[in-house]
């Protein structure tokens, strides 16, 4: 008799699948860094710093006070935009799928909101803000508040009919078909349109910063290392931005489970 | 008595029931019979009020309740809670009741997805009689299920004591009706 064999599907863990493909990028960034370094003649770190410098920077500046007061200023002041997006953007979306009137009244305005660039925006609410500090976060809320519109707008109108002909037949009521049928089936796109719309968030509201300058602000700081010609901190600070992302990302991802309660 | 007098029912350049009338007795189970496509399912969304007529009346008791031939269930609501939806506030404790008419005991805190075919079936049977109405309108109502089960579930659905009007292909759920109507408008066979 022959023993049976059997093959195993063997999966990196989930440390190694986030190790592995950090150790590769941080490689290639160091690559980089010592191929320019060499060919600008021990300057490199104007152009591209190396990752340990770069480390070393964000080490120097986590122990001031301010970094940490621009870190929380400018988190704050992006998921407040983002937020106020998400729900304006998906207020209105509700508005116009449901009546004729909002959908032509909202709809190209929204659409004129998603076609307007960044830049414009910024220098718009610049003009009519009545601080700075309020640019980066309306300037993030607009951005997120035409994703919001388009997700949520899809997910109402791709319900299924034929679920909302049995909430009609089994007398569910407007209240009951809204919680057990419209919200469920918008769900998926309303988490897609959060995700989208948190990236664009920090991208636009950063930029509103560097233009802006608030006293206390991510942005703030990148501009002054970039007129110092300090790169390291430029890095450093990009760094700052990319983490909170993640952080938020995730602390989103988690509310989202949670309020699914792990539903299918 | 159930009537239905010189309807009309057309989906775009189709005419699926023309000039088409029809008398039921209000009682018992009725199974309509005919072949795929003969306008079986417009004829029960018709008596359901969920289906436009170009022209005709119809007399039946009032909110009737309808089993679609899909099952129509929702992924994100549990089994207990299909049929806790369907139920007034002062009548959520007769889920229990309506599980056990469809023989899906144990299966309460189960997802639709974790259903087998028949099992769907007969949740969403048991959510359209939970729903109550003066006519039970049942299409397809067996599909899936085995038919010893399906007779057991048929008698207790006979034993509500409301008219029910059924299409089914299955020849042992048709056998045990009280009466068969071809949809031409004759009676193929009373009881």
């Amino acid at each position: 008799m022959t023993p049976s064999t059997t093959s195993r599907n063997v999966k990196p863990s989930k440390l190694l699948r986030a190790v592995i493909p950090l150790a590769f990028w941080l490689g290639v960034w160091q690559l980089a860094a010592f191929l320019v370094d060499m060919r600008t003649n021990g300057h490199g770190a104007l152009l591209l710093p190396y990752p340990l410098l770069v480390a070393q920077r964000l080490w120097v500046l986590a122990g001031q006070g301010a970094f940490w007061q621009s870190a929380a200023v400018t988190l704050g002041r992006i998921f407040g935009g983002f937020a106020a997006g998400v729900a304006v953007g998906a207020l209105v979306a509700a508005a116009t799928s449901a009546l004729r009137a909002a959908d032509w009244v909202l709809t190209p305005a929204v659409k004129v909101i998603r076609a307007i660039p960044v830049a414009s925006f910024i220098v718009l609410v610049l003009l009519w803000a009545p601080s700075s500090g309020w640019v980066p976060a309306i300037v993030s809320g607009l951005m997120v508040l035409p994703v919001l519109w388009g997700n949520v707008s899809r997910g109402v109108a791709q319900t299924d009919p034929l679920l909302l002909e049995a909430a009609r037949a089994y007398r569910f009521g407007r209240g009951k078909t809204l919680r057990l049928i419209y919200l469920p089936s918008v769900r998926p796109y309303f988490v897609s349109g959060c995700a989208t719309g948190l990236g664009l968030a920090w991208k636009a509201g950063v930029a509103a910063e560097v233009l802006c300058q608030p006293r206390l602000a991510i942005g703030t700081q990148l501009y002054r290392a970039k007129i110092t010609l300090e790169t390291p901190d430029l890095f450093a600070w990009t760094a700052v931005v990319i983490v909170l992302s993640f952080v938020l990302e995730y602390a989103l991802g988690i509310l989202f489970r949670r309020l699914g309660g792990g539903k299918p | 008595m159930i009537s239905i007098s010189n309807i009309t029912v057309r989906f775009g350049e189709k005419t699926v029931l023309d000039r088409f009338s029809l008398e039921l007795p209000a009682e018992g189970v009725t199974a309509l019979s005919g072949p795929s496509g003969c306008g079986k399912t417009t004829l029960l969304r018709v008596l359901a009020g969920l289906q436009p007529m170009e022209k005709g009346t119809v007399i039946a008791p009032p909110n009737p309740v309808i089993l679609f031939q899909e099952n129509r269930l929702l992924p994100w609501r549990t089994v207990e809670q299909h049929i806790a939806d369907v139920l007034p506030r002062e009548r959520r404790g007769e889920v229990s009741r309506w599980l056990a008419l469809a023989e899906l005991e144990g299966e309460e805190k189960h997802y639709p997805a974790a259903l087998s075919g028949g099992m769907g079936r007969r949740l969403a049977l048991a959510r359209a009689l939970a729903c109550g109405g003066g006519l039970i309108l049942l299409d397809e109502p067996f599909a899936g299920v085995d038919a010893p089960r399906a007779a057991r579930i048929l008698e207790r659905v006979r034993s509500l004591g409301l008219p029910v009007v059924l299409s089914s292909h299955e020849r042992e759920t048709v056998a045990l009706c009280d009466r068969v109507i071809g949809l031409d408008g004759l009676p193929l066979r009373q009881t």
